[in-house]
């Protein structure tokens, strides 16, 4: 159980300024800004949940994932996980959880992926049989025997990434946090890693939490929303309600010929490319029936496709809506 | 320390992936304390002395620090290269490991190629030792251990400073390396040759004179008193400052996240 | 001429930046300067008679060694270039309109210009201020200054073309980092950056002083000190004319071939 009260950091900035006087300057005096990364941050995860903490850049979300780990301490609030203090009981914490940083390696670049794995095994002290049977799960479920005797210098970056996460799990973790772990990653190896994912909480209940900016990730995995922007947890919910609260809003693909088609009440131009537009419509406001025809006695309509607002579009809007 | 014998062999086999790189840094490493020791011998042919000494005393110096100096950079490059760590973010993975923190960094990084400058020093020993006309009884032989000894670990804890500079500021460590470079160039010499100013602060300051200049002084018969043959043993007292220094930096670290 | 001007004014605003790195840069080299005349004192309290320069010569020589160090010391290597080569970004380079050699040519001499200028002056200053005798003394005459400023610019350019040659050799060799080590290590001693190049045997000397690496730091330096005046002065100047179109040929020559490899191959 994870469980985080009032959490609240600030940081220290040097502001920067372009220009060559400026640096001059800088040379002499430099101001500072104060940002508050975190304001007031609390929620609850319970044990086996599967969590997707989302925001746009410099919104909190790797600070917060770093007071979770141990990395940094709060300024004042309360974080325990699993009853302990994450910064106050390093050690014993961090045998506990696993942790992927997408963008950085935990592999060593010039020898076999195998032996990588065997000096983790070492510093977890995990015990030998443990090892294997890890081992052998993580190599099937993730397609390793092949590649475990490459060293990770000659890996794409698909199986860098199926190791990486095979390798923060081999201590059997009770919590995972994976931070940003498709990014870069082909389509193939997106849905493996997904698919992965999800048997690993089904089946070891192992507690989840996310970190993305593919909305694909957490429309295949996660249950449970954080919306995080400018320092404050915004939304908290279930990907199921957020859905349903932006539902009304529906989103057009035209094609046509002629004249580029102008838009009424209730439409929004998304996207136009030569003879294709894409539009979010609110319903309320203009049918969908009328919409159509609307856009049918401006121009030649080829085809015309209506579907729910994608994951992507509500988060975009999310973030308009609480200008973050 | 099974665990450091294992990373020692992964270091090991990621080295030897590149074997000419390997050599040619290591001859690298070779040459540059060559030129030092050029410069040294052609200082000490053109006026025969310095402060009191001669050649063969000034290499026994010249061997202590090298020497020292490489065994430290060996074994504690990985806080030589800790700046990258903290600017990679690397330094994270190690906090989110259920080991010791300096171990960790320790172990991040292993530099074989200063065996260069090892082999330099042996040489250097290997010319001095008979040359230098000591008697070389079993205190002798002890005092010049401990030199060796105490000097890595100074270093060492030199290191340990410079890493925890880097809590504070990545781009201003520079100064550091008047204490560390510095002290293995200038250190080629035995310290009381830059004055009574300089030996001072080397002695109560930053005690690289206590491995280097006093126990000589014993090594040569110059003083015979118990304190200059057990001098290294103080310097050691330099790692309590130096690890509370890396522990308040590490504090800090936590609390800025840079 | 005014993209390389663009070029050196990049490198300063960037160096600026960097003000802990320059302040503690300083301090380095201030106190590194320190204790080299400390060493030569010692040296020459044993016996006046042995120093081949005079003392005051020797302690303006090292000031000023410390004070422009980033101009002349071989090790400052342009780490971007090295990089550009070993991981092929080279390519971009190549498809700017501007010549590859001059263009580096210009970026190091550019970065170690705008390192200098941030650092000298505070040295300069301690290094005028501090008592006899570790003061540092102005040039003999105002001629023998300029004669400085000419062989200063030369040795520069020295340098810079002979660690264009160690770039271009990333081209041809595994191992960088060695090469990297070996020729800056050569050199810089070669040149009297550990020892000035009076304080070396006669017959090393003489050989020295005919080779490229003499007409880096050591001329400028002795110049200034006044440890090389009149008709010397004006043929060591030449000297280091005839290196700097020697080095800039090889390594234009260099370049071209090591550029066709690179288009034949693909990189």
């Amino acid at each position: 159980m994870i469980a985080l009260q009032n959490i609240n950091k600030t940081f220290r900035v040097a502001k920067r300024q372009a220009g060559f006087g400026n640096a001059v300057k800088a040379l002499f005096s430099r101001e500072y800004e104060m940002v508050h990364a975190l304001n007031d941050v609390s929620f609850t995860i319970r044990d086996g949940e599967m969590v997707g903490y989302i925001g746009p850049n410099g919104a909190g979300k790797s600070t917060t994932i770093k007071i979770m780990c141990g990395v940094l301490n709060p300024d004042n609030g309360v974080c325990t996980i699993d009853g302990r203090i994450p910064w106050k009981e390093r050690v014993a914490h961090v045998r506990e959880i696993g942790v992927v940083f997408g963008q950085r390696s935990q592999l060593w670049w010039d020898v076999p992926v195998i032996d990588s794995f065997e000096l983790i095994r070492d510093i977890y002290k995990v015990d030998e049989k443990l090892y294997k049977q890890n081992l052998d799960e993580l190599s099937a479920l993730l397609d390793l025997s092949e590649i475990l005797k490459t060293p990770a210098r000659s890996l794409s970056l698909g199986q860098r990434m199926r190791c990486e996460i095979a390798a923060s799990l081999l201590h059997s973790p009770k919590t995972l946090f994976l931070d940003e772990p498709t990014i870069g990653l082909d389509a193939v190896s997106k849905i493996a890693v997904r698919q992965f994912i999800k048997k690993l909480n089904a089946e070891r209940g192992t507690t989840v939490i996310l970190t993305t900016h593919d909305m694909q990730d957490i429309e295949a995995l996660t249950e449970r929303i954080l919306l995080i922007g400018k320092g404050r947890i915004l939304l908290d919910g279930s990907l199921a309600e957020l859905k349903k609260r932006s539902s009304e809003r529906k989103t057009l693909v035209v094609e046509y010929s002629g004249s580029m088609p102008t838009m009424c009440e209730g439409m929004t131009l998304a996207e136009s490319r030569e003879g294709r537009l894409i539009v979010a419509l609110d319903p309320a406001v203009l049918p969908v029936s009328d919409a159509i025809t609307k856009l049918a006695a401006q121009t030649e309509l080829l085809d015309v496709s209506v579907s729910d607002i994608t994951a992507e579009e509500m988060v975009a809007a999310l973030y308009r809506e609480y200008r973050i | 320390m099974r665990l450091y014998l294992k990373y020692f062999s992964i270091h090991l086999k990621s080295q030897m992936q590149y074997k000419v790189s390997f050599f040619l840094t290591a001859l690298g490493q070779f040459l540059v304390s060559f030129t030092a020791l050029l410069g040294v011998y052609f200082m000490m042919s053109r006026f025969n002395e310095v402060a009191g000494f001669t050649l063969q005393e000034v290499l026994l110096c010249y061997g202590t620090i090298l020497l020292a100096f490489s065994i430290a950079e060996c074994f504690g490059r990985g806080f030589d290269v800790f700046p990258q760590m903290i600017g990679n973010g690397e330094f994270d993975r190690a906090l989110v490991r259920p080991r010791p923190i300096v171990f960790q960094v320790l172990s991040s990084k292993m530099e074989f190629t200063r065996i260069g400058r090892v082999l330099q020093a042996v040489f250097v020993f290997c010319y001095a030792i008979p040359a230098s006309g000591i008697v070389w009884t079993g205190d002798k032989i002890l005092t010049l251990a401990l030199m060796i000894i105490c000097g890595s670990i100074v270093f060492f804890a030199l290191f340990l400073v410079y890493a925890a500079f880097s809590f504070f500021t990545l781009e201003g460590l520079e100064f550091m390396n008047v204490l560390t470079n510095g002290g293995r160039e200038f250190g080629r010499y035995p310290f009381s040759v830059y004055g009574d100013g300089v030996l001072k602060f080397l002695t109560y300051i930053v005690p690289l004179a206590l491995f280097q200049y006093y126990p000589l002084l014993y090594l040569l018969g110059r003083e015979t008193g118990i304190a200059y043959m057990l001098s290294p043993l103080m310097g050691l007292l330099f790692l309590i400052p130096a690890y509370a220094f890396w522990r308040f930096g590490l504090s800090r670290y936590k609390s800025t996240g840079s | 001429m005014s993209k390389y001007l663009a070029i050196l004014r990049i490198r300063f605003s960037n160096s600026l930046q960097y003000r802990a790195a320059a302040i503690a840069g300083m301090v380095t080299q201030f106190a590194w300067g320190f204790m080299e005349i400390l060493a030569f004192s010692a040296f020459y309290k044993v016996n006046p008679d042995a120093f081949p320069m005079g003392f005051s010569q020797t302690v303006s020589y090292i000031w000023m060694q410390q004070a422009f160090l980033a101009l002349f010391m071989m090790w400052f290597f342009e780490n971007e270039i090295f990089a550009s080569i070993a991981n092929g970004s080279i390519a971009y380079e190549l498809a700017r309109p501007i010549d590859l050699y001059n263009r580096w040519f210009c970026q190091s001499a550019a970065n170690r210009l705008a390192r200098a200028a941030l650092r000298c002056m505070p040295i300069l200053i301690v290094a005028f201020i501090v008592p006899e005798p570790f003061r540092m003394s102005l040039p003999p005459n105002i001629g023998q200054f300029l004669l400085f400023l000419l062989s200063a610019a030369l040795s520069l350019g020295v340098v810079v073309s002979f660690s264009m040659l160690i770039y271009i050799s990333t081209f041809y060799t595994l191992s960088p980092v060695g090469v990297r080590f070996i020729a800056a290590a050569l050199s810089d001693f070669l040149a009297g950056a550990t020892i000035p190049l009076p304080f070396f045997p006669e017959q090393l000397r003489t050989i020295a002083q005919w080779l490229p690496f003499a007409s880096m730091q050591n001329m400028p330096l002795r110049v200034y000190s006044g440890n090389i005046t009149g008709s010397d002065a004006v043929r060591g100047i030449l000297l280091q004319i005839a290196w700097l179109v020697i080095l800039v040929i090889i390594g234009k020559l260099l370049m071209k071939s090591a550029l066709k490899k690179v288009i034949v191959q693909g990189g």
